[in-house]
């Protein structure tokens, strides 16, 4: 039995978590004193959360160095890894937060109110991200997590006056919550059979596990059941039933966060758990991934083609880029090839340039449209509301078509970048049939974002208001764009970025 | 010879939070009230806890047992999420059915 008087805490490098604590201080600053006085001005609110985001990244760039030369290391007695996936995946989000603070703030304002929870709410939610997507513990796997989830149920309920905000936050709450219960009986199960929840002390003993066939099973059990979990948290077919729902009810810019920063956390914490705890069984889980990948991409691209509200259109579009990052987890439990790392390499690229694609498209939609007349099912959401864009607002629906080629992996943007990558990785270590899989489903994707495009340049403008693109929405976009255009023209940018990124701290 | 005992051992309790485990399951899947459903989910993170606490005796390693506090913690922090939502969801309309929530679909 452990003695009290012998207990010794473990050693915590504060900068190295730095990025965590950026956070952390801007939401308690904006929840503490936005509670303690009135209103803000100037949109401080906004700025603030963009500022401590803005931080976070700037410190993930400096700790990439430090990796560099000091190579990647455990954090805080093993809890947590440094490593360059993770600093990647940290850089995606706290982007990610800060172009939607800035879509918020303008939200808020059209909405008439503007309060600092939402911007808080981006803040607590990005710590648990962060937690999640450097975790080498699947208990702390767990919290952040769950610090991740329910601040993103607040934040699809946030919308008060709308009951189908409050419909998407119930729901996504309730299957959240299943998916989370799931999750953990998975993590009992894998304790139960190996005695640990640290990832590196998982793989130490599956590597010399003598399988008796009664705790094989209870192993492979859990394991399913933590990718049960994951899978309704990235939403993998077939438990995507509750995204499009969510996506649309959500207010706009909370839509654009839940994709980006909720997505990129799950799948990132995904790809670790598998690729550093389970590599031992990795022909049973790659056969898994690569059905679950080939469901999600073909469901993903083709259900989005018959629908006619932008935002399911979107949360489709989102679905089957799960699918793609899947592909790269896929090529990453070939254990045997040499080029086995080229798929977490792929899904490190993918989740960066994904998150600004997205925020930006959804940036665009939350402009144009307008969530009040959302509360019956199709409002003012439908693809109707963009029919004549470019006629209207020729540079707003430049931005957009910049982004939907991306999102449908046209050379020169960032979208081929990373399709490329992924499906090349597939490649690499044999998987021809999920890369071909994955090239049918982009083509039948790209029909959804052209008939985006052709409603835009070419139908006639039905909805005579213009639309007014405000300022910080305008600076937001404008960043999704210029990154989107950069890294296509220029994809030694994110190619170069160092072989260093598939060296996972705990392997 | 061995004889037949009923001293409970480790795997009658992971039985038993099995069990538990397929009633929140089964509850969720099945019932319509979304406060039952949340009741549910709650069954379920303590079905695992009952796991965690069996392990933790029968692997003699503290750490199993340290897991079930943080588990209580996010499940209360689940309630308070859970019931503000509910709550504010009620305000809007008396009664409260999961089939009533269908203006989103299609």
């Amino acid at each position: 039995m452990n003695d009290i008087s012998t207990f010794v805490g473990p050693v915590i490098d504060w900068l190295a978590i730095s990025p965590l604590l950026a956070l952390l201080a801007g939401a308690l600053v904006l929840l503490l004193v936005g509670s303690l006085t009135g209103q803000w001005p100037w949109r401080l609110y906004a700025h603030l959360a963009a500022l401590s985001a803005v931080v976070a990244i700037f410190v993930s760039v400096r700790l990439w160095d430090d990796v560099d030369t000091n190579g990647a290391r455990l954090l805080i007695g093993g809890a947590l890894a440094l490593d360059q996936f993770a600093l990647l995946g940290t850089i995606a989000i706290c982007l990610a937060i800060v172009l939607v603070s800035y879509l918020t703030s303008d939200y808020l304002h059209r909405e008439g109110v503007d309060m600092p929870e939402i911007y808080a709410l981006y803040l607590t939610a990005g710590i648990g991200a962060l937690v999640m997507i450097a975790s080498n513990d699947l208990v702390v796997l767990f919290l952040g997590l769950e610090t991740l989830s329910l601040s993103l149920y607040l934040l699809a309920a946030s919308n008060r006056q709308q009951v189908s905000s409050q419909e998407a936050g119930l729901k996504y709450f309730i299957l959240g919550g299943f998916a989370s219960a799931f999750f953990l009986y998975g993590v009992a199960l894998v304790y139960g059979v190996t005695g640990s929840t640290r990832l590196i002390n998982l793989n130490t003993a599956l590597a010399s596990f003598i399988p008796v066939p009664r705790n094989d099973a209870v192993l492979l059990i859990g394991i399913g059941m933590i990718l049960i979990g994951f899978a309704f948290k990235v939403s993998l077919v077939p438990f995507q039933a509750w995204t499009p729902d969510v996506y649309q009810g959500a207010p706009t810019p909370t839509t654009a966060f839940m994709a980006s920063v909720g997505k990129i956390a799950a799948l990132v914490a995904l790809v670790r758990v598998f690729v550093v705890a389970f590599p031992s069984r990795s022909d049973d889980w790659g056969a898994i991934i690569l059905v679950l990948s080939a469901l999600t991409l073909v469901v993903g691209s083709v259900v989005a083609v018959v629908q006619t509200n932008i935002k399911r259109m979107l949360a489709y579009s989102s679905i089957s880029h799960a699918g793609f990052i899947l592909v790269g987890l896929e090529a990453a439990s070939h254990r045997a090839s040499p080029n086995v790392d080229d798929g977490l390499i792929g899904v490190a690229v993918y989740v960066v340039l994904y998150a600004a694609m997205v925020v930006g498209t959804f940036g665009v939609v939350s402009v144009v449209t307008n969530d009040q007349a959302n509360s019956d099912a199709s409002g003012s959401t439908s693809l109707d509301s963009f029919k004549g864009l470019a006629k209207n607002q020729p540079m707003l629906g430049l931005a957009m078509t910049v982004l939907l080629l991306a999102q449908a992996g046209m050379p020169l943007t960032s979208g081929f970048v990373a399709k490329f990558g992924v499906i090349q990785a597939a490649v690499s270590v044999g998987s021809y049939e999920l890369a071909v899989i994955a090239m049918v489903c982009a083509v039948i994707a790209a029909f959804v974002y052209l008939r985006i495009m052709v409603n835009m340049w070419l139908a006639d403008r039905t909805d005579t208001a213009t639309v007014v693109v405000p300022t910080l929405s305008r600076i937001s976009i404008g960043v999704a764009v210029v990154i989107t255009l950069v890294v296509g023209f220029l994809p030694s940018l994110v190619l170069n970025l160092g072989s260093n990124l598939a060296e996972l701290a705990s392997r | 010879m061995t004889a037949f005992s009923l001293e409970p051992t480790t795997s009658w309790y992971l039985v038993l939070s099995a069990i538990l485990f397929g009633i929140g399951t089964l509850g969720v899947l099945v019932r319509r009230n979304p406060l039952v459903m949340f009741m549910c989910i709650e069954l379920m993170l303590n079905a695992v806890n009952l796991s965690f606490v069996a392990l933790a005796r029968e692997l003699n390693d503290i750490n199993g047992q340290t897991i079930v506090f943080f588990v209580m913690v996010v499940a209360a922090a689940e309630v308070v999420v859970g019931l503000g939502i509910i709550v504010s969801i009620m305000r809007s309309r008396s009664t409260l059915t999961a089939d009533d929530l269908a203006g989103l679909k299609g």
